[in-house]
């Protein structure tokens, strides 16, 4: 039985998508490989980034230009490798240029090793951008008042990390993401560390609104499965959620009726 | 002739003094879809020919690409 999406759209800044899945387009094996991912994932969003034009790069970026169109799928800009307010703000707008779209994925990194974002400035750079008409998803850590002040500047949705880019490790503060979202009620977008189709799972059994992911698929043995397992497992997630869980029990208790159970005397 | 000396995706160029984004881009070559920034700011497209560049301007000229 192929599952059905449930008819719950994810909603960001009054925009509903089919898909709670975002994918992001990098160190797949090939063009192709991305292609056939997105046709079977239909992923709400892709993931795009801008890099300097040279004589050695043309081509692939002419390629994945056709791509992007071809597919039909929204793109979402990144601000990828900015480390400055300005850097992010000058990308956002060559971006929104290029990309003919408001959307921005906001990425300003404050440590190179583990690329951890820097909340610091943060807050100010997404305030800026929202003033200057863009749609902001910030990539965030689970930092409570952090996500609280993208919030409070008009972010309409936040991509807090589950562990950091690439690493495929899950959710590394479980506590801490359950928490968080517990505490905001705005859409929040799994972003990055993620592994396995069963962390995705997890957080939207959680109540997140929808997953990002990309090497997760990219660097599986067989993307294209790999992309429809992460769709299926988002989705699975989302009915569960929706569905309500049962609460745990410390002691065990029978799922078969205990009445009429033959061969049973009362001691 | 006077010249100008630029640095274009940090690669430096010799151009005519008084020439303009819009020359620079053409002869140089590059091909869209492009985005520019002049100096870390951006450059909307209809302003590249209005758009004098100067000695040591340092120019970005970036492309989509795949991303995370």
């Amino acid at each position: 039985m192929k599952p059905q999406p449930l008819s719950d759209p994810l909603v960001l800044y009054g925009h509903a998508f089919p898909s709670r899945l975002l994918l992001g387009t990098s160190r797949y094996p090939s063009p192709a490989v991305l292609q056939q991912a997105l046709s079977v994932a239909q992923p709400a969003m892709i993931t795009a980034s801008l890099r300097r034009q040279t004589a050695a790069s043309v081509d692939a970026s002419q390629g994945f230009w056709q791509l992007l169109g071809d597919s039909g799928v929204p793109v979402l800009p990144n601000t990828a490798g900015c480390h400055t307010a300005q850097e992010v703000i000058t990308t956002a707008q060559m971006a929104r240029e290029v990309f003919q779209t408001d959307w921005i994925k906001l990425e300003l990194i404050g440590d190179d090793y583990t690329l951890q974002p820097d909340t610091l400035q943060l807050v100010e750079v997404a305030s800026t951008l929202i003033k200057q008409g863009f749609r902001v998803l910030p990539y965030c850590t689970e930092d409570l008042l952090v996500c609280r002040k993208l919030v409070d500047v008009g972010c309409q949705a936040v991509m807090p990390w589950a562990a950091p880019i690439g690493t495929g490790k899950g959710p590394i503060n479980p506590y801490a993401m359950r928490m968080l979202r517990e505490r905001l009620s705005v859409p929040m977008i799994v972003d990055a560390g993620l592994g396995l189709p069963s962390h995705a799972c997890q957080v939207m059994e959680w109540g997140y609104d929808a997953v990002l992911l990309n090497t997760a698929v990219a660097l599986a043995t067989d993307p294209v499965t790999m992309a429809q397992a992460f769709a299926l497992a988002v989705l699975a997630g989302r009915h569960a959620f929706i569905a309500g869980t049962m609460n745990e029990q410390e002691a065990a208790q029978p799922s078969t009726p205990v009445l009429g159970t033959p061969f049973w005397h009362q001691s | 002739m006077r010249t100008i000396h630029i640095r274009v995706n940090q690669r430096a160029h010799e151009l005519s003094a008084g020439c303009t984004l819009e020359e620079a881009l053409a002869s140089l070559g590059f091909k869209p879809p492009f985005a520019v920034a002049l100096n870390l700011h951006f450059v909307p497209r209809d302003r590249y020919a209005d758009t004098t560049l100067k000695d040591q301007d340092q120019i970005e000229v970036i492309s989509p690409i795949t991303g995370g």
